[in-house]
C-alpha cells in the first residue's frame, strides 16, 4: 500500500493524480490552502473508493515554517510516506513582476523557496528511510528565460536544478527524484489563454505521465512527450538569436 | 470565444467562457448575463448565451456521498452519466432514466428534464433527483427536495439553466445485476406495425423504442424496427465486451448525409438481419449506439445540423406522426436517426418539462438553409393542429408561437428566473 503526500493537492494537475493514485488503492494526504475544496476532493476520493485513507491538512504553502511540522502530521496520518509530490504555484503576471519587486518577490517565494524547503525536508525524512520517490512539477518555462515569462520561469529554473542536485545527491540513497516538466496544461491557471491548437493537453493526461513516472522513478520527463523535442531545439538556440525573438 | 452545441448551430460569441469547479464559490460579479453549460449536448441554444458568460461545469466533477447499499448519490452538477455508470455499475446500480448518450452532465439531464427509453415506466430524469443545491445570483443556496422549496425543484428541473446554477444533485439509481440487457428486435413494414407492437410489447420491457425509415413512402411510410430491452437477470456467464469508439476523423465542407447516403442507409438499416428472439446485449450499444463514434456531428459538415423533436397527445398521435412522416419522406432530407417512441402519461415534474403523454418524434435535418426551414414549417403546422409540442433540448429555431406552446407554464416560470441568467434560446423565443 503506497502512501503519498500532496502539496498542492487542489491544483488541477494534483487532483487528477489524486484520483488516479487513489484508484490503484494508494492513502492519500492532501496539503492546500483551499479547506472546503479539500475537503471536496477528500469526499470524492472516499466515495470513488481506493485507498482506505484519505487525510487533508491546510496551509498557505508559501510560509516555509510551517512546513516541517505538514510532514509530521503527514506521517502520523498514513503510518510513514512512501511518494512526496509537490505540485502547488501560481504563474504570475510578467508585468506585474517588472513593476512591482514585491510581486516578483512573492513569485520566487511561492514557486522556488517553498519548493527548496519541502524538497529538502522531503529528502532528509526519505533519505533516512532509504526507500521512496520525490516529485516536484517544474515547467518547460524553467529550460529558458523568456521576455514573456521569466520570473516565473527562472522559479522554476531553480526548482529544476534543486531537483537535479536532489537526485544527485539521493541517487545511492534508495529515493528516487522525479522533475515532471510540463507543457501548456488546461487548467485554472492558464484560464485567461485561448486554448486552441495541438499544444494543450489536459490535466489527466499530465496526471496519467506523473503516475507512470513515480512507478518506473524516472529522472526527467516533459509532459506530453513531444515538449522534449520542442524544448530541445528552443534550448539549443544561440543566445545572440534567442535575445531578439518572441516567443 | 465560441462554443458550439452539438448540432453546431446557431454559431454565437461569447464574452467570457468560465471553467467552473468550485461549487463553494460566489457566482462571478457584473452586469453580463450568465448560463451554465455542461457538455454541450443540447441541439441548439439552450446552452449558449450570446454576447454573455458561459460556466462551463465540466470540471466541477466531484462525488459527495453514494450508498451501495441504497443506490442514493450525491455528486456536483459537472459529473457525467458517463462517469456516474463507471463507478455505479460495477457496484450493481444503473441510472432510473438516461438519454441516448453518456456524455452529458447531471446539471443538464436535470436542466433538460431529460427522457430515456423507459419513460412509460420511469418518467423522465427530474422525477429520481431526491435533493439538489441551487445557487442564486445573490448568493442565495436554495436546498430542494420534493418536499422543501418544491416550487423551486419544479423551476429548476426542465428550468433550462435559467433559475440558477445547479452546484449539486442527489439522485436515486436502479438495482442491476449486471451491464447487460435482454433485447428484442422486431421489424415493423409501416405504422400500422408499430403501434401494433407498441400495443403488445409496452407492458412487457420497461425499455422501448422505434428506429423508422423517414424515407420509405406510400405503403411503407413509417417502416422500421422496434427494439426493446430489460435489465438482464444475474447469470453465471456474461459474453465479453471491450468498448471502442474511434473518432469521426474530419469536417466535411457539405453535409455527408444527402437524399442518396440517406436512401441507401436507410434501405440497408431496415433490411439488416436481426438477432430471432430475445437476445443478450451489453448495455452500451443497446443505449449509447451513437456514443461509439466519437464527434459524428461532423458527418453534416460545417453548416451543421437540426434536429426536430416532438410529442404529439394520444388522441392524435397516430394521424400526426403519419402526417409528420409524409412530409419528411416527401421532401427527400432526413436522417438515418428517426426516433419513435410512446411517452407514458406520468406527469412531469418540470414546469416546462417537455414529455407528456403521446407519441414522440426525433430526427436529424441537415442544414440546407431555406428548404429546412420550410419543412420545419409545415411540421411546426402539424404538431400546432395536433396540440403537440417542441423539445427545447432540441431546438436552435422554434418560432416564439411554438415556444409558448410548447411550454403552456412559461409565464409562471419566469418568476424563477434568476435576473443575471439568460439564454440565448430564450431571448430568441420570449423577446
Ligand atoms: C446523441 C444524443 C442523444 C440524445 N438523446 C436524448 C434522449 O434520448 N432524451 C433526451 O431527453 N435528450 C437526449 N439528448 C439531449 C441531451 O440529453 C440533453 O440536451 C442534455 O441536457 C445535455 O446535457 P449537457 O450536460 O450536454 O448540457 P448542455 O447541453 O450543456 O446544457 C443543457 C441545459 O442545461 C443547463 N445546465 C447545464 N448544467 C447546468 C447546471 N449545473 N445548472 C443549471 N443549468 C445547467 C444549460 O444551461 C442548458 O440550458 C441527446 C443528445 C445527444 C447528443
Ligand atoms: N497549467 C500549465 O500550463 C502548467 C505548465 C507547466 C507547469 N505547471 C505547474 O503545474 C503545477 C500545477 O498547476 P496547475 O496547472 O494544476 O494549476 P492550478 O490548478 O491553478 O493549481 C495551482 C495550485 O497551487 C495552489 N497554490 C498556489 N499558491 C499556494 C500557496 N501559497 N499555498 C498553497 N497552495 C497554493 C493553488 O491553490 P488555490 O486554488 O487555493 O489558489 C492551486 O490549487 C504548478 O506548479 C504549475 O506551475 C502548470
Amino acid at each position: 500500500m503506497q502512501r503519498i503526500v500532496i502539496f498542492g493537492a487542489t491544483s488541477a494537475i494534483a487532483a487528477a493524480c489524486a484520483r488516479r493514485w487513489n484508484a490503484l488503492g494508494a492513502n492519500l494526504f492532501l496539503v492546500g490552502r483551499d479547506t472546503p475544496r479539500l475537503e471536496t476532493l477528500a469526499e470524492d476520493l472516499r466515495v470513488r473508493g481506493g485507498g482506505s485513507k484519505v487525510a487533508v491538512a491546510s496551509a498557505d504553502l508559501a510560509d516555509t515554517s510551517g512546513h516541517d511540522a505538514l510532514f509530521d502530521a503527514a506521517e502520523a496520518a498514513l503510518g510513514g510516506i512512501d511518494v512526496v509530490l509537490i505540485a502547488h504555484g501560481t504563474l504570475p503576471d510578467q508585468a506585474a513582476c517588472e513593476a512591482s519587486l514585491d510581486t516578483a518577490m512573492e513569485a520566487i517565494q511561492v514557486n522556488a523557496l517553498s519548493y527548496v524547503s519541502l524538497l529538502t525536508l522531503a529528502a532528509n525524512r526519505l533519505e533516512a528511510k532509504g526507500d521512496g520517490v520525490i516529485c516536484a512539477i517544474s515547467s518547460v518555462a524553467g529550460d529558458r528565460g523568456r521576455k514573456s515569462n521569466y520570473v516565473y520561469g527562472a522559479a522554476k529554473g531553480m526548482v529544476s536544478l534543486f531537483l537535479g542536485g536532489l537526485r544527485n545527491r539521493l541517487a545511492d540513497k534508495g529515493v528516487a527524484v522525479v522533475t515532471i516538466k510540463p507543457g501548456f496544461v488546461d487548467t485554472p491557471m492558464t484560464a485567461s489563454f485561448d486554448k486552441g491548437g495541438l499544444l494543450w493537453a489536459s490535466a489527466d493526461t499530465v496526471a496519467k505521465g506523473i503516475v507512470s513516472a513515480v512507478k518506473r522513478r524516472a529522472d526527467v520527463v516533459y509532459l506530453p512527450g513531444f515538449w522534449w523535442l520542442i524544448m530541445f531545439i528552443i534550448r539549443h538556440i544561440p543566445e545572440r538569436i534567442f535575445k531578439r525573438l518572441s516567443l | 470565444m465560441s462554443v458550439t452545441s452539438w448540432n453546431r448551430l446557431p454559431r454565437v460569441e461569447h464574452d467570457r467562457v468560465i471553467d467552473w469547479s468550485n461549487r463553494h464559490a460566489e457566482l462571478p460579479d457584473g452586469e453580463d448575463k450568465l448560463l451554465a453549460h455542461g457538455l454541450g449536448r443540447s441541439y441548439g441554444d439552450v446552452c449558449l448565451n450570446e454576447g454573455g458568460t458561459l460556466l462551463r461545469t465540466r470540471a466541477m466533477d466531484h462525488y459527495i456521498a453514494f450508498d451501495r447499499a441504497t443506490g442514493r448519490l450525491r455528486a456536483e452538477a459537472g459529473v457525467s452519466l458517463k462517469d456516474i455508470l463507471d463507478l455505479v455499475l460495477p457496484q450493481g446500480w444503473f441510472l432510473p432514466v438516461t438519454p441516448g448518450t453518456r456524455y452529458v452532465t447531471l446539471g443538464g439531464a436535470i436542466a433538460n428534464d431529460v427522457h430515456g427509453k423507459n419513460h412509460h415506466v420511469m418518467g423522465n430524469f427530474g422525477h429520481h433527483v431526491t435533493r439538489l443545491e441551487l445557487l442564486r445570483s445573490d448568493g442565495q443556496r436554495v436546498e430542494c427536495t420534493p418536499e422543501q422549496n418544491t416550487d423551486w425543484l419544479e423551476a429548476t428541473i426542465g428550468g433550462l439553466g435559467l433559475t440558477g446554477l445547479i452546484t449539486w444533485a442527489e439522485i436515486q439509481l436502479v438495482p442491476v445485476a449486471n451491464p447487460f440487457m435482454v433485447v428484442e428486435n422486431i421489424r415493423f413494414r409501416n405504422l400500422d406495425g408499430f403501434w401494433a407492437q407498441d400495443a403488445a410489447v409496452d407492458a412487457e420491457y420497461p425499455y422501448t423504442v422505434s428506429w423508422v425509415d423517414c424515407v420509405a413512402s406510400g405503403r411503407q411510410r413509417g417502416r422500421g424496427i422496434f427494439m426493446v430491452g430489460r435489465h438482464a437477470p444475474p447469470q453465471a456467464d456474461l459474453p465479453g465486451h471491450t468498448e471502442r469508439a474511434p473518432t469521426f476523423p474530419f469536417d466535411p465542407p457539405f453535409s455527408l448525409i444527402n437524399s442518396l447516403s440517406l436512401n441507401a442507409f436507410n434501405v440497408a438499416y431496415y433490411h439488416r438481419p436481426l438477432p430471432k428472439g430475445i437476445a443478450l446485449q451489453h448495455h452500451v450499444p443497446f443505449f449509447y449506439p451513437l456514443d461509439g463514434v466519437r464527434e459524428w456531428n461532423r458527418v453534416y459538415g460545417r453548416r451543421g445540423f437540426y434536429q426536430y423533436q416532438c410529442v404529439l397527445p394520444p388522441e392524435t398521435s397516430r394521424a400526426g406522426i403519419d402526417a409528420l412522416l409524409e412530409r419528411i419522406s416527401g421532401s427527400g432530407t432526413g436522417s438515418f436517426l428517426a426516433v419513435l417512441k410512446m411517452f407514458g402519461d406520468i406527469p412531469s415534474r418540470g414546469m416546462l418539462s417537455f414529455p407528456t403523454a403521446g407519441a414522440t418524434l426525433a430526427l436529424d435535418f441537415p442544414n440546407l438553409g431555406d428548404r429546412t426551414h420550410k419543412l420545419f414549417a409545415e411540421l411546426d403546422a402539424v404538431v400546432r393542429d395536433c396540440g403537440g409540442r417542441l423539445y427545447p433540448a432540441k431546438d436552435a429555431r422554434m418560432p416564439a408561437e411554438m415556444f409558448r406552446l410548447s411550454c403552456p407554464r412559461w409565464e409562471e416560470f419566469t418568476a424563477f428566473i434568476d435576473p443575471r441568467f439568460s439564454s440565448s434560446f430564450w431571448r430568441r423565443v420570449t423577446e
